[in-house]
């Protein structure tokens, strides 16, 4: 039994009008709760809730703080490689978009590595396409030797691995892993991956049932805004976050909200979210989920994020690049998107102290292997 | 107010604090300060060992406080001594707030974990305080091993609830030799002066503080409240009849 056997039983538009039919009256009974279930948070996520976002938001808030302090998690991602052998219509990396290639060597992780660890960061995400003969296993088992002795907390956004395969990287001093499914959406998933070995939609989806039987210390989810109705795709995602809670209890999980940013060979999009909709998706995730970390990248603007910090996301990245090398030579060509926020470390720290928060850099030790 | 004492030292503050949550660390080290708390957990994971000048460290650098690292993050009892010998080396110190918790979600600690881990700790001459479920046997359990205290928990962590293990905790503090130190869910002075009333040596704060809109201020509350129960507890309360007595005596008869 895996998560695939668990959402095939699933009817996409039964979940659909299930949430397009929540009233007030639903949202108020959400609201009245202290612990929110499944249909609370269709009901938070509904139209029917839009206009209770100010509400929503202040009960955010005070379950944030109460959960995780006046804190926020710093993290920065480190793009390792931009090669990729998946076609995927929304992606700067995807094979078919014209751009220069490029893997870094061990010289050059190290060089990113000193230049981010001197801007203060603990936490990293090691990104990557997917091409799986030059940057597969033993290119993360390599990376991750080569950047642990500089940083306490190492995650990993690559493609899908096998559940062995995870466990050599745990046993490397891997300690977490993100995969988005980006659309739960079977047929339209095929429509956005029509290519490569991401195509696999069951594979993509059973992942995080692998990590859980490695024994992945923490894992994100999420879905790619923008491919799908925002509001289906991130009831799918809740029930795949239940579903993974009660089985894998001893893993911990975050969510991200990553909407769809321009790149070179983006199509069009299905579905936008508004700003006011994306505050209220993670307000409802909050209410649904207080022990849940929810994390927010610089896709988003400057303005936005600075709103964001107090309404329950708990971990935000910053000064990011995300083209390979990046960190000691930029250059846009290699982008996987461009990011909104473009501020350096120190000023977004002075901003999130203005805010009454203290950002935190080291949350976890080597010792905790 | 009578001193505690645990393991030879002796404070003249029953309330305990930790150090995470704050909205800085200049207003932690004020807070905790003007609590009058002599003992601070801080957990490992937050500090930096690798360089002289961790800003929590350095801020409790203080003649006032002594350090309990704890062991939060860890899930076994193999990596709580791993992570308690990496604390004593680093924070000089053989104190240490054991806490094993498998589950991230609610960071329930885990007894059995708990226990082998106290076992092991104390041979390697820790001063083992760890963190529990409110549950006496195990207490009693720890007590056997060797613990210097015992810390059962009110309510879940940051739950600020209060003291729903209540009664459990009136029977871990009847059977207790050692020190008892209730610890996560105090969500306000008055679960501290009430877990102090019940006889409970000391009481652990952290998120009720960290998280006020002036923590200063709610750490000098939180002193007095939990010195107020401490004096309540050794004046002896009188009995709180919970009902008007009864009109018609039961054993007058007895006199006839």
């Amino acid at each position: 039994m895996t998560f695939y056997n668990y959402i095939s039983e699933l009817n996409w538009n039964e979940v659909l009008d299930s949430i397009y039919l929540k009233t007030k009256v639903d949202v108020k009974v959400a609201l009245a709760k202290e612990d929110c279930d499944l249909e609370d948070f269709k009901a938070l996520i509904s139209p029917a809730a839009e206009s209770f976002l100010e509400e929503m938001a202040k009960k955010s808030h005070l379950r944030t703080q109460k959960r995780f302090g006046k804190t926020i998690q710093l993290y920065i991602p480190i793009y390792l490689s931009n090669e990729c052998q998946n076609i995927c219509t929304y992606c700067g990396f995807s094979m078919n978009v014209k751009i220069p290639r490029k893997t870094l060597t061990n010289d050059e992780i190290i060089r990113e590595a000193e230049i981010i660890k001197q801007l203060g960061y603990d936490h990293i995400l090691i990104v990557t396409g997917e091409s799986n003969k030059t940057v597969g296993l033993e290119y993360f088992k390599n990376a991750i030797r080569l950047l642990k002795p500089y940083f306490s907390h190492i995650a990993l956004e690559v493609q899908p691995l096998q559940q062995n395969e995870y466990s050599e990287l745990i046993s490397e001093g891997l300690n977490t892993v993100l995969v988005y499914q980006e659309t739960y959406n079977e047929d339209n998933y095929s429509v956005h991956h029509p290519k490569g070995r991401k195509s696999n939609y069951q594979f993509r989806v059973e992942t995080h049932d692998r990590l859980g039987k490695a024994g992945i210390h923490k894992m994100g989810l999420g879905v790619l805004i923008g491919l799908e109705d925002w509001r289906v795709d991130s009831a799918f995602n809740a029930m795949h976050l239940n579903y993974l809670e009660r089985k894998y209890w001893k893993s911990k999980y975050s969510v991200s909200f990553p909407r769809l940013r321009p790149c070179a060979g983006a199509s069009d999009l299905k579905s936008t979210i508004s700003d006011s909709q994306l505050v209220q998706l993670i307000c409802a995730y909050r209410l649904f989920n207080k022990e849940l970390e929810l994390s927010m990248s610089t896709r988003e603007s400057a303005k936005f994020r600075d709103n964001i910090i107090k309404l329950g996301i708990t971990s935000i990245s910053a000064d990011s690049k995300t083209d390979p090398g990046g960190y000691a030579n930029p250059n846009e060509n290699l982008e996987q998107f461009e990011i909104d926020d473009v501020r350096g470390t120190r000023e977004f720290i002075k901003l999130i102290n203005e805010q009454g928060y203290e950002a935190v850099f080291k949350d976890w030790d080597l010792s905790l292997q | 107010m009578s001193a505690l004492t645990i393991a030879g030292k002796t404070f003249g503050s029953r309330l305990f604090t930790g150090t995470g949550k704050f909205s800085s660390n200049n207003l932690m080290e004020q807070a905790l300060l003007n609590s009058g708390s002599e003992l601070v957990t801080v957990a490992l994971k937050r500090i930096d060992v690798r360089t002289d000048a961790d800003d929590i460290l350095s801020r409790l650098d203080h003649s006032q406080f002594s350090l309990l690292p704890n062991t939060s993050g860890v899930r076994t009892a193999e990596e709580a001594v791993f992570a308690a010998e990496l604390a004593r080396e680093a924070l000089e110190t053989n104190w240490i707030k054991l806490e094993v918790h498998p589950d991230p979600k609610y960071l329930l600690p885990d007894p059995i974990e708990t226990l082998k881990a106290a076992e092991e700790l104390v041979k390697r001459d820790f001063v083992v305080l760890p963190y529990v479920h409110a549950d006496p046997v195990l207490c009693k359990r720890l007590e056997e091993v060797g613990t210097a205290a015992v810390m059962p928990l009110g309510s879940p962590i940051g739950s600020n609830k209060g003291l729903i293990t209540k009664d459990f905790l009136q029977i871990i503090i009847e059977q207790a030799k050692v020190p008892v130190v209730v610890d996560a869910g105090i969500g306000a002075p008055s679960h501290a002066a009430w877990a102090m009333e019940l006889g409970a040596d000391a009481v652990l704060v952290n998120t009720a503080i960290a998280v006020a809109d002036n923590p200063v201020t709610m750490g000098i509350a939180f002193k007095k409240a939990v010195e107020a129960g401490r004096l309540a507890y050794e004046s002896e309360l009188g009995m709180i009849l919970k009902k008007a007595d009864a009109s018609s005596p039961l054993t007058t008869f007895l006199e006839d």
